[in-house]
Order: structure tokens, then sequence, then C-alpha cells
């Protein structure tokens, strides 16, 4: 017989969670991670394995999770992900892998996100097998950007034998798994065990890089690098453009964020970077960092927290489960609202003026467009504000690349299946190349990536 | 980890370095800054770049004591110590053109940041002309330094223990009432100084350059921190900066800005002090 519903993953409640920054969820024990296993059919077909963006062989891993081999399944997983760690949490399972079981067409797909986390936690705490490299094959490639795209493209590169040098701008390797997804999201000593894993497989990782001054692109190739790859991430933050936006108390999700994940802003003054956050806190947006800001401004301890998103919850683009999470905590949403200017006193942000907004006819995206309602301007009062609307293309090694195609939006225009740019043995993959995506679409786009300069550097 | 290799105190509260940083040293121009951490609990801290030495590789920067983790510097980091992070160059580089005659006006700890630029405008061909202030006389640095690559050199400071008493501005007037052409000016110090040199310069037309000190938090574009207003623009100092358009810059935002964690900053002091004095007296 086959269980019709997930086995359930205990987490702490919301009133408690609030007020501490560890993770929401505590994982499986070795018990609850083998009966979900066992809910697996082990389809022929196999539908997961095409939903994965890095294609992990789903059914081998979860056959070894039910007869209780995780070293096994964690090795299955291992072959196609680098980071098992940081995608069995942030990954959207619901759409990929999730959304193609064929138990989930009747019943509740397989947990395989949850058992995917299980492994590598699991990993944690046993001394691992260290993962194979083949031969050096005396190829160098440099690597721009410690994010999950290069990250994921830096340990594929070394497992075939090259020589890899990942170069990170800021002072920790991790990208947006270190400065943007939050403590109790995804715990940065997780990340930081992945990228020792790294290390020790002989991956180079430099910190405080400016690449695109202290050395171009260009100067790497001719300087020793028989390939580049850029993963540079979306990381420029955008703005509404509307008045009040230079008052202070209106933040960027990546200020707020950063100071909050990367300064560690929740332990000043132990550390040295302060966060100012008030009583009130309006987030504007309904992606996931929105969510991410949102909830971060509890826990920093708002005693109110608020979405504003201009369309209906039906469009909100942020995963359901953190949306519910966000709920469950206790913020606030306001849908079909739109920020037209922030309202401040002597500085500082006070409140925000907006609109309602009603859905009318679907726009270029498909979503139905949201049109103000005439007359409906009203101000909700704010001691903080945090814009969450995205990120632009982080513009410094692009500005120093020329002979580098660009796309009307500033990314990278860069082949989807292979990376390659329009400067031979120049690759590209993850945001800077897509926009703003998934931490498993940059992975899935830094694997292929390896693969196509494995091939590049070895024919030349 | 950085190494400092030389440290010298240039007044109160204001040392001189001179930290290992060789792939800094060898691209750093005038007009850049980095970002530097001195140990894993601390703050990202940016400095402007007052000189690099591209063989030795150093890179040199002058720090005021003004907050907890600048006196910790000062206090606590020696020669042969090392600073955990330090990256850059970052920002745009001052724009060194012969422009024929111009005035570089530094005020306080700008005065720092600004004698690069006039040493490479001197070297480009131009004739410079200097003006340097502080408070007072303690406080004045450079003085040398900045009059070895001027042809003509004014002292102000706000008490008259040294030089002339007065503001920065007030030369700066004479010169451009005089009907002097003046090609281009570069003011570099407190934002109120600068927005003082700007408005003076507004009158009588000539380009000037400012460098804005906003509150940065990475330094590298992915925060918007430090965005200030520039001809109704938004603009992030730390990329498409720190130089700008002085007479389009929002001076009475940048500097309501600046305050914003004046509170925290204090609060974060006094704990600093105190610590440090328990450590004294134990
Ligand atoms: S300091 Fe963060 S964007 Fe400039």
């Amino acid at each position: 017989m086959i269980r019709d519903k997930q086995v359930p993953m205990r987490e702490q409640s919301g009133a408690e969670r609030i007020r501490n920054f560890d993770e929401v969820p505590y994982g499986y024990s070795d018990d609850e991670a083998a009966a979900e296993a066992a809910r697996c059919l082990q389809c022929r077909n196999a539908p997961c394995i095409a939903g994965c963006p890095v294609g992990i062989d789903i059914p081998a891993f979860l056959l070894a999770v039910k007869e209780r081999d995780t070293a096994r399944a964690i090795a299955v997983i291992k072959t196609s992900n680098a980071l098992p760690a940081v995608c069995g949490r942030v990954c959207p399972q619901e759409t990929q892998c999730q959304g193609v079981c064929t138990l989930g067409k009747r019943f509740e797909p397989v947990a395989i996100g949850r058992l995917e986390r299980y492994c590598a936690d699991w990993e944690s705490t046993h001394p691992a097998a260290p993962t194979s490299v083949a031969p050096s094959t005396g190829r160098r490639v440099a690597v721009i950007g410690a994010g999950p795209a290069g990250l994921t493209a830096a340990g594929e590169l070394r497992k075939m034998g090259h020589d890899v040098t990942v170069y990170e701008l800021l002072h920790v390797a991790g990208g947006v798994l270190m400065y943007g997804i939050p403590e109790f999201r995804l715990p940065k000593a997780i990340v930081k065990r992945e990228i020792d894993g790294l290390r020790q497989m002989g991956v180079r990782i430099e910190v405080n890089q400016v690449i695109g001054r202290i050395a171009t692109v260009h100067e790497m190739l001719a300087g020793g690098f028989d390939a580049v790859f850029i993963g540079t991430g979306a990381g420029l933050p955008q703005f509404l453009g509307i008045p009040g936006e230079g008052l202070n108390g209106v933040y960027s999700a990546n200020e707020f964020l950063t100071r909050t994940n990367l300064m560690r802003a929740y332990l000043f003054p132990e550390y040295d970077t302060p966060l100012r956050v008030g009583r009130r806190v309006i987030t504007v947006g309904g992606g996931n960092v929105a969510m991410d800001s949102a909830r971060t401004a509890l826990r920093l301890g708002a005693e109110e927290s608020l979405i504003v998103y201009r369309r209906s919850e039906e469009e909100l683009p942020a995963r359901r489960e953190e949306a519910h999470h966000a709920k469950e905590e206790g913020v606030d949403f306001h849908f079909l609202t739109n920020p037209i200017a922030f309202l401040g006193e002597n500085g500082r942000v006070t409140g925000v003026r907006c609109l309602r907004m009603e859905l009318g006819e679907p726009d270029a995206s498909g979503r139905r467009r949201p049109v103000p309602v005439a007359g409906s301007e009203f101000e909700m009062q704010a001691d903080s504000v945090i814009v969450a609307i995205g990120n632009g293309p982080h513009p410094l090694v692009l500005q120093t690349t020329p002979g580098l195609e660009l796309n009307r939006w500033g990314n990278i225009v860069a082949d989807p299946e292979t990376g390659a740019t329009s400067i031979p043995g120049v690759f590209a993959g993850g945001d800077i190349v897509t926009g703003a995506a998934t931490v498993i679409e940059a992975m899935g786009a830094g694997k292929r990536a390896a693969r196509a300069i494995d091939a590049f550097v070895r024919a030349k | 980890m950085y190494k400092i290799l030389e440290k010298r105190r240039l007044g109160p509260g204001i040392q001189e370095y001179v930290i290992l940083a060789p792939d800094v040293a060898r691209v750093g121009k005038a007009g850049q800054f980095i970002v530097l951490r001195l140990h894993e609990r601390g703050e990202r801290i940016p400095l402007t770049i007052v000189d690099c030495d591209p063989k030795g590789g150093g890179v040199t920067l002058v720090v005021q004591e003004v907050g907890k983790s600048t006196r910790e510097m000062g206090e606590t980091f020696g020669v042969g110590d090392s600073v955990l992070d330090f990256a850059g160059p970052l920002g745009v580089a001052s724009e060194i053109e012969r422009y024929g005659t111009v005035i570089c006006i530094g005020g306080g700890l700008g005065i720092a940041p600004l004698y690069p630029i006039a040493r490479d405008l001197k070297r480009a061909g131009n004739t410079v002309i200097g003006i340097i202030g502080a408070r007072n006389k303690e406080l004045l640095f450079y003085e040398d330094r900045m009059r070895a690559v001027c042809d003509e050199f004014h002292v102000m400071t706000d008490d008259g223990s040294y030089g002339r008493k007065g503001f920065v501005s007030d030369p700066l007037r004479e010169i451009l009432a005089a009907g002097r052409p003046i090609h281009r000016v570069w003011a570099i110090g407190p934002a109120i100084m600068m927005k003082v040199c700007a408005k003076v310069t507004k009158e009588f037309s000539v380009p000037t350059v400012v460098s804005l000190n906003s509150v940065m938090i990475d330094g590298t574009g992915m925060c918007g921190g430090c965005r200030v207003e520039v001809g109704s623009a938004t603009k992030f100092a730390c990329v498409d900066g720190p130089e700008f358009d002085g007479h389009a810059v929002d001076f009475d935002l940048l500097m309501a800005r600046q305050k914003f964690y004046a509170e925290e900053e204090s609060c974060s002091l006094e704990r600093y002090l105190a610590e440090r004095k328990g450590a004294e007296t134990r």
C-alpha cells in the first residue's frame, strides 16, 4: 500500500522561530527518511530526473535511502550535484522533480527535497569518502564569482582534472547563499561546509578579488588560463524610482539581507555592522527575497512586518512554502497594492503612499497586468521599508570585457546549452545570463558550461 | 591577510598606513578606493587610495579615527600586523587630463585623497593651485607633499592657528572673482565643505569634481546603501563614483544619509572604549 501523504517534517512553531535565526525545519530522522523514500514508485521513465536541472538519479538515491544505505545515496546525489545540503533546502522542488513525480498525480509527491537534505546532513556527521578527481589535465580554468553557478562549474571542472581557481569579490565565498538567503532558511555553516568540500577537492578559492580591475577577462586568457567562466550573478539592486527613495530607513533587500546575513548585524555590537529596523516594516515585492526580508525583519525585532505586492496572491512569484512560512510567522500580506511614494520626516522614512490595483489584461509575462484603481490613494505607516523588486546584472566584469555581447537588459548573451559567449574561451552562466532565477538553475548552467569548457580546453 | 608595512601618525587621531596588497598596488589609481576589514567581526571600511607602489606592493591610506573600527585600527594594529580582508581598487578613477589651470581643494581628511589627484594633474601638465584647510594646525597634514606638486598654494585653518584664518572656500572665491581662467576644480572633504565650494564654483561656471563618502556596506555595487542623487538620477557612489559633478549632487540628502547610523556608531564606540579601559585596568 502506498501512503498518500508525505511524512511530515517537524519544524519550529511560528511564534517560537521568529525569536531566533535558527533553521525552521528540523529535518527527517532515519526512520522518517526511510519511510518517505519507500513511497517512491521507482518508475522506469523517472520523470523526476528530467525535472531536475542537474539531472540527479533520484530513484537510485531514494532506493538507497529506503534500504538505509545513506552513504550510497549521497554518493549518487554527489555525482550530479556538488551542493546537496543547499539544494535540499532552497530548490523549488514543487515545480521541478516533485512537480513531475508520478505519485504526485494522485497523491502527494515524494518529498525528494527533504530526502536530499537528509542525505547531505547525514554526510556532515559521517566521514566523507573524498570525491574522486581525474588525473591532472594541465589545463587552467578561471571562474569569476563564487556563487551557485561558479562553485558548481568549479567543482565539475576539478573533477575532470582541470586546475581551477575561483575569484570572489566579497570577503567570503558563496555569493547569494551567504549574503542573500537568511540563516533560518540556509544555515551558513552548511554553505561553508560545502565550500570546504570543494577546497578539499583542490579547487582554489580566492576572496577579495576585484576582477575587471586587478585583472580583466582578456588578461586572464592571455595570462595562462585556457578558459574563463563568468558567474557574477544579479547583484545590482533595483529601486522603484519613486519619490523619497533616498530617505533613511529605505533599504534595498540586498542591503537589508547583506547587513544581516553577511555582516551579522543581528549580533551588533558584537559584530561591527549595525542595522536599524523599527517597529513596523514594509517590504515591497512578492518573490522569495521579499519573503526572506519580511521574515528577517520579524527576527530583528519588528512587531509588524507587512508585504505589499502589486498583483494578487495567485501571481505571487515566491515559493508557496516560503509564503506559507511567512504567513505562519505573522507577516501581513497586502495584495493589489502599489507604492507610489515614500514619505518621510527629517530625512527618515515614516510611511508609504500606495494605490490600490485591480487586474486587467494579461501582459507580456502572461500574468494579468495590475492597473491602478482611480482615486484609491492611501498611506501606510512604516519605520523601515525594504525594496525587494529584483536585481540587475552585476556590472564590474561586464564593463571591463570589451567584445562581450550583452542583451538589452545588460545580461550576457550565452548559449543555453554550453554557456559559450561571444568571446572564444569565455563562458557564462547563472543570473548574469538569465537575470535573477533560482539557485539550482544557476547550478545547472554551471554544470552544462563545465562540460563545454572541458571539451574546449581539451581541444586546445 | 594583508600586512601593515608602515604606520605613521599624521595628527591627533590621524594615521597613515602602508598595507601590502600587490594586486591593488599594481593598478590602483587616484580617485579609487579600497575596502578593508580588520577581523572576523569587523565591518567593511571604505578608504580612498592615497598612493600605490607597484614595485613594492604597498597601498597608502590615511585613516581618521572617527568611529569604533577606525579607533580600533589605530590603537591595536601596528606595523607587522595584518588586516583580514582588503579588496580593490573600487570605484572609477579620477579623469586626469591636461585641462589648463586647475584648483585642488582638500579639507580635513579630504587632503589625503586629494594629494594623488593634484600630483597626477601636475604630471599631466596642468598648472595646479592647491588649497588645503583644517580646523586647526594639528589636524593639517601633507602640506609638504601638496606644496611639492602645486604651482600656487594656500593653507587655511578655521581658528587661524596656522596659515590664513578662514575656510578653503575663501581663497577659492578670491581666485575666481579675480577673473583668472580656471578650467576645473576638485574639492574633497566633509560634505558641507564640498557643498560650499561647489556653490562658489557654480557662480563662476567652473566644472567641479567632488568625491562622495556616503555610507557603504559592500562597496561593490550590490546593496545600494551608498546611493546618492546626482542631477535627479540615483547613483551608487561605489560603482558610479565616488567622484561626481559637484554642481549636480544633492548634498543635503548625502548629509542626512551619512548621519543615519550615528547613534549606533557612538554606542559601538562607547562600548569599545569601555572594553579597552577594562583591559587596561585589569
Ligand atoms: S556600498 Fe553597496 S552598493 Fe555601494
